[in-house]
């Protein structure tokens, strides 16, 4: 948990995680990435990024694997759209467990 | 007469003191789009700019819109902004009048009060900037042209201490095309009470931020793992501002008093009121025309007195019930109508008095809408008509149309 000194009289804010808040549980697909596909993973290193760079909800981390953060991701398929090497597919949100989309799992 | 450099006595119009009043507080943006009865001030601004008199940027946009938009995107990278319009050009402007107030932007904003259409009307009523009283601006009301000067010059004081825009309020052709004798300060008195603005966030593209961004309902962690507000928080610290503002815009007024040796009440002004009985409650040079009515009726020996309403918000309530705590009857005389209840002011004033030790006969009157013209020998005979009304205990109409001729 943060500290609260939020100086702040109006709203501002650096583009940050979650801007638009947490998902809930209305998010139709989901990002799934295929880590053999993955330039970041296949070469180990921190390069093309480009899902990175385009997710409206900054929610994707430059780790090696990259990794989505399904708690704020909207499944807005940005991702999936700018990835050079296809590695990311959109996968309907009925195929996982209720539990795992209450949990953002 | 004025002096070489322009300060001194003058004989000018209201919307003249508003143009003056903003050149002597340095403004650097003006962006104003001409509406009758404002239309001076956009001409006599853009003549000081185009003279080089003063060293402003002067926008030409095409609506009232795009005018306080201009302001808003001018006072977040730190300029001085301001703007003026009547009726119709307020009401198109009220998105961003919203988007001022919660950006807590200190942009003044010149209110020469108009009429509202439909019908079609250029004159004086104050139904614009009452229709507008909830969007969060701090609201002053000038009741002769030496105060339009001097309320202007205030007004950046008051917004830029408290981070609150202000709108400066005028009757329409009573003031605004009505010539006064005006005493102007000199540019060195102004520079002492007027400091330059050094705006609490600039647009700075060495440091991008989302401004007014979506903000949800609860308090969120940012990137730094620092608790941001949400929106009832910053609503919450916007009415803090408002509440806090009361004590600046007295405290701005004394001030100003000690630079010019004029001062203007701070949140409300009386007249022959220490003693009076029978009080008159309004805002605007139609508080002025009650003067008048006060010494006819103090001939007739009736303890009249005025409690002039200059900032209408924040609400003076506190003050307001000190300032009637020996009134018997309060007749306040509202130019608007919150249509389907009562004149505003009326509403207000009857709030402030509620659960209060002093519970004064409260007179409601709708007057001067459209341009109707309000005589001071009206506003007396209201006041002999209540007051014969208490004697008989006679139950009074909720409200009183004056001289609606219907």
């Amino acid at each position: 948990m943060g500290t609260r000194e939020c100086g702040h009289m109006s709203a501002m804010s650096s583009p940050t995680k979650g801007e638009a808040g947490i998902t809930g549980q209305w998010r139709t697909a989901r990002p799934v990435v295929d880590h053999t596909k993955c330039l970041a993973a296949k070469l180990g290193k921190v390069t093309c990024l480009q899902c990175w760079v385009f997710c409206p909800e900054a929610v994707i981390e430059k780790d090696i694997p990259i990794t989505v953060d399904l708690e704020y991701c909207k499944g807005c398929g940005i991702c999936a759209g700018v990835c050079p090497s296809g590695a990311i597919e959109m996968a309907p949100e009925t195929q996982f467990s209720e539990v795992e989309v209450h949990a953002g799992k | 007469m004025p002096g070489s450099d322009g300060s001194g006595l003058m004989i000018i119009t209201g919307n003249q003191a508003m143009a003056l009043g903003a050149k002597l507080s340095r403004v650097q943006v003006v962006a104003a789009y001409p509406i009758t009865p404002q239309t001076p001030v956009t001409e006599t601004l853009a003549h000081y700019v185009e003279s080089g008199e003063l060293d402003a940027q002067y926008v030409n946009v095409e609506s009232e819109h795009s005018a306080m938009s201009v302001c808003i995107g001018a006072s977040s990278t730190g300029a001085r902004a301001f703007t003026a319009t009547s009726a119709n050009g307020l009401a198109y402007m009220c998105e961003l009048i919203h988007w001022a107030a919660g950006g807590r932007l200190p942009i003044v904003m010149g209110c020469v009060n108009r009429a509202m259409a439909a019908p079609w009307s250029v004159l004086n009523d104050q139904q614009d900037s009452m229709s507008q009283r909830d969007a969060g601006w701090i609201q002053l009301f000038c009741r002769n042209n030496q105060e339009i000067l001097d309320t202007v010059i205030q007004a950046y004081r008051i917004a830029e201490t408290v981070y609150v825009p202000v709108m400066v309020c005028y009757d329409g052709y009573i003031l605004s095309h009505t010539v006064m004798p005006v005493e102007a300060p000199t540019q060195g008195q102004v520079d002492r009470f007027l400091p330059p603005f050094s705006p609490r966030t600039i647009l700075d593209p060495a440091r991008p931020k989302n401004i007014n961004q979506v903000t949800f309902a609860n308090p969120r962690l940012d990137e730094r793992g620092v608790l941001c507000h949400g929106y009832m928080e910053l609503r919450h610290l916007h009415q803090e501002a408002l509440e806090k503002a009361r004590e600046t815009i007295a405290a701005v007024d004394a001030e100003y008093a000690l630079v010019t040796g004029r001062s203007h009440g701070g949140l409300l002004w009386e007249d022959r009121a220490g003693d009076a009985e029978v009080l008159f409650v309004a805002a605007g040079s139609i508080a002025s025309e009650a003067t008048v009515a006060v010494d006819q009726l103090r001939d007739e020996g009736i303890a009249a007195g005025v409690v002039g309403i200059r900032s209408y918000r924040p609400f003076p309530g506190v003050e307001l019930r000190a300032a009637l705590r020996r009134a018997k009857l309060v007749l306040v005389f509202d130019k608007s109508l919150s249509y389907g209840n009562e004149g505003p002011i009326c509403a207000d004033l009857k709030a402030a008095l509620y659960g209060g030790q002093v519970q004064p006969a409260v007179r409601g009157h709708i007057a001067g809408l459209g341009g109707r013209d309000v005589k001071a020998h009206e506003m007396a005979g209201a006041a002999r008509t209540a007051l014969r009304e208490l004697e008989l205990g006679v139950e009074p109409a909720p409200m009183a149309w004056l001289n609606c001729q219907i």
